[in-house]
């Protein structure tokens, strides 16, 4: 589930309020978006992948993780490089490479063609 | 204010079916709206999870041996004539987009590979593609029931913007439902938008549906997860809490194993199988996959993980609304159907469409009902007709008015539809009891009356439940064992039962073998 925004990192754009197919977001009177309805996350990573600024941050987990988690602790997912690092290896932002033209996978069968998503 | 439009072609969706629907259509110089439930191009299973697709070049040999591969898995449901005409229609498509310039990959010899398009590349690429055709879109804007005119054809359909909070109605010569199959809100990846909403509005409008007995899929995450590809599960080894091998499961065949070892025990799984270049290869052809190992610190080569089985209904199952010609028409005039919210047994039978022929489908289904539903439109004209909404259940109460606790029926729709036990493993008298129980949910949403935001949830309830109502009365009419719906009490194929099983109704639901025109 989404678990943290980077008031740091986030230049609010709105595109992830925008992008989030269940709609988890909402502008706060600040300008930054917040986590509404953390409950509809689906953790499908799409706010994630389309933040421009690396700001989200998406645990694994499709149940909220305590306040302790490692899901809060910024400079550990700055230090670790998780954050943005769905955004790295699909190949979106500036200067990169669409992971898609790289996506030669293994193929499922001795005979088959390589997978490519 | 109701947000008030009017157009040729209505598409009602996100994904790819509905882009590649509203991106022919508009080729036919209609003009078309597109309403999301989501943001068209994230929302959907799709632009989560990207597809293989049954993607195979115009040689003989090698479509024989496409049409071939899944026939028996599919207990003989399939139709070759439909197989080749997606086979045709999806190779030009796919080379459409190639045109268009999705980067597809290069092979060690250079030849662009075209079996498979990355989720959120390929339907980013889509909205780019549908706005500069001309489309109008409207997002985080849910359907909740279709308009009809007088003479019973659909002209439209209404729903609620969320984030504008404000109704919307749309008038059309003809509409597409390309609303997604229903996954039960189960979190599998992408698919909590798919709640089975075009069937429910299809068969308000008097639709039919079929192969709603092959629901029954699930996919394999990491437990408490939500990443539900399997391709590489295929190179895993599944074992016991204790470290011995479970014996006999596995993931393309065996995966019910898994999921009976589940009900008393956890299962745990390596990637173990796959040598250095493989793992290399597997985080190029699938980043998503690695999201969830990643975050959890998992090495999955190495690390044994728990697993679980999320319900992913008919989106990987192949049920949906029934379509009667080749343009994809429902037995309604101006309503098309298309993607997973159509049936896919003409080209999967009762086997699974994931890997390849679903989204093969949803491109060839799709682009066929757009082009259809713009030549339907046009040939009414552009008069404005009268119409009604024919939403019922969660919306309109059909007699007395109480209040329901929507989020309670969602529970109980639940649990008649995730368990392994109930859905997965089926047995008949496990089905006959959770129809009672669904039959019982139903009945009190016929009293509910809601607006604004409100009313999608409702609406989604409703879906879920006629759908689960749909599933379980066609398990029941098919006594035998034939594609993914086996039965613990019919275990064996019947050649008798040789045939498709239509279902439709709302308030009295039925479903019976296809009576085929002669
Ligand atoms: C994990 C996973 C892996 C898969 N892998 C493969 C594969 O490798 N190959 C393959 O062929 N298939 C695969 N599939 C299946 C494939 O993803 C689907 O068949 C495909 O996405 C169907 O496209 P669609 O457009 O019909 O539906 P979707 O992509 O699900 O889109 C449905 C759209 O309808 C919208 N919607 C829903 N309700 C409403 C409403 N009331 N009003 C307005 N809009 C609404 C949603 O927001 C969404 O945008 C996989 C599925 C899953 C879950
Ligand atoms: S997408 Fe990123 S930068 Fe934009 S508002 Fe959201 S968090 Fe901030
Ligand atoms: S992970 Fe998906 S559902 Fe959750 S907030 Fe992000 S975009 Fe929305």
């Amino acid at each position: 589930m989404i678990e943290l925004i980077s008031t740091q990192q986030c230049i609010a754009c709105d595109k992830c309020i925008l992008v989030c197919p269940t709609n988890v977001f909402d502008r706060g009177a600040d300008g930054l978006p917040v986590i509404s309805r953390q409950s509809d996350c689906q953790t499908c990573f799409q706010c994630e992948a389309n933040c421009p600024a690396d700001a989200l941050f998406v645990a694994p987990h499709t149940h909220p993780l305590p306040e302790a988690s490692f899901a809060h602790d910024e400079e550990h997912l700055r230090r670790t490089g998780l954050l943005g690092s769905y955004r790295r290896d699909i190949g979106w932002g500036k200067g990169r490479t669409p992971g898609a033209a790289l996506a030669v996978g293994p193929a499922l069968s001795p005979s088959g063609p390589p997978l490519i998503s | 204010m109701t947000l008030e439009l009017t157009t040729d072609v209505l598409v009602v969706g996100g994904g790819p079916a509905a882009t590649w629907a509203a991106l022919k259509a508009a080729e036919e110089g209609a003009s078309v709206v597109l309403a999301d439930k989501g943001y068209c191009g994230t929302s959907g299973a799709t632009a989560s999870v990207g597809t293989g697709v049954w993607y195979v070049p115009p040689e003989p040999d090698a479509r024989e041996a496409a049409m071939a591969s899944r026939e028996a898995l599919g207990g003989y449901l399939a139709d070759r004539r439909w197989m080749a005409r997606v086979l045709d229609e999806t190779y030009e498509r796919i080379n459409e987009l190639a045109d268009a310039k999705y980067p597809f990959p290069a092979g060690p010899d250079g030849t662009s590979l075209r079996t498979g398009l990355q989720g959120p590349e390929y339907m980013r690429r889509q909205r780019i593609r549908v706005r500069r055709a001309g489309v109008t879109i409207l997002d985080h804007s849910p359907v909740t029931e279709l308009l009809t005119s007088f003479d019973g054809a659909v002209a439209g359909a209404a729903g609620h913007q969320r984030q504008a909070d404000r109704p919307f109605r749309v008038r059309a010569g003809a509409v597409v439902l390309a609303t997604g199959g229903c996954a039960f809100l189960s979190k599998a990846f992408g698919c909590n938008v798919n709640t089975g909403d075009g069937a429910l509005f299809a068969a308000e409008a008097g639709a039919e549906l079929s192969g709603m007995e092959f629901s029954n899929s699930y996919g394999i995450a990491p437990e408490h997860t939500s990443v539900t590809k399997t391709a590489f599960y295929n190179y895993a080894t599944f074992y016991r809490a204790d470290g011995s091998v479970l014996e006999g499961a596995g993931s393309q065949r065996g995966r019910s194993v898994i999921a009976r070892t589940l009900l008393s025990e956890k299962v745990f799984c390596k990637i173990d199988l796959a040598d250095e270049a493989a793992q290399k290869a597997m985080r190029l052809a699938q980043p998503n996959f690695f999201l969830t190992f990643d975050r959890l610190g998992v090495n999955p080569f190495t690390d044994p993980f728990a697993v679980t089985l999320l319900a992913e209904g008919t989106v990987r199952g192949t049920g949906g609304i029934r379509i009667v010609d080749d343009g994809c028409a429902t037995t309604v005039p101006g309503l098309y159907a298309a993607g997973d919210a159509a049936t896919r047994e003409l080209i999967c039978g009762g086997f699974t469409g994931g890997g390849s022929h679903n989204a093969a489908w949803a491109i060839s289904s799709g682009s066929w009902s757009g082009r259809a539903a713009a030549r339907f439109a046009r040939s009414i004209g552009r008069g404005t007709r009268r119409v009604q909404a024919v939403g019922g259940a969660g919306l309109r109460p059909a007699g007395k008015v109480a209040d329901v606790d929507v989020a309670e029926v969602v529970r109980t729709v639940q649990a008649e539809v995730l368990p392994y036990d109930k859905n997965y493993l089926r047995h008949g008298d496990v089905l006959r009891d959770a129809l009672g129980v669904l039959d019982g949910v139903w009945e009190s949403l016929r009293s509910l009356e809601s607006v604004g935001t409100a009313s999608v949830t409702a609406r989604q309830a409703a879906a879920m439940v006629a759908h689960a109502r749909w599933m379980y009365t066609s398990a029941l009419v098919r006594n035998e064992s034939r594609g993914m719906a086996k039965r613990l009490d019919h275990p064996e194929l019947d050649p008798l039962q040789h045939h498709r099983i239509t279902s439709g109704g709302l308030d009295r639901v039925w479903a019976r073998p296809e009576v085929v025109a002669a």
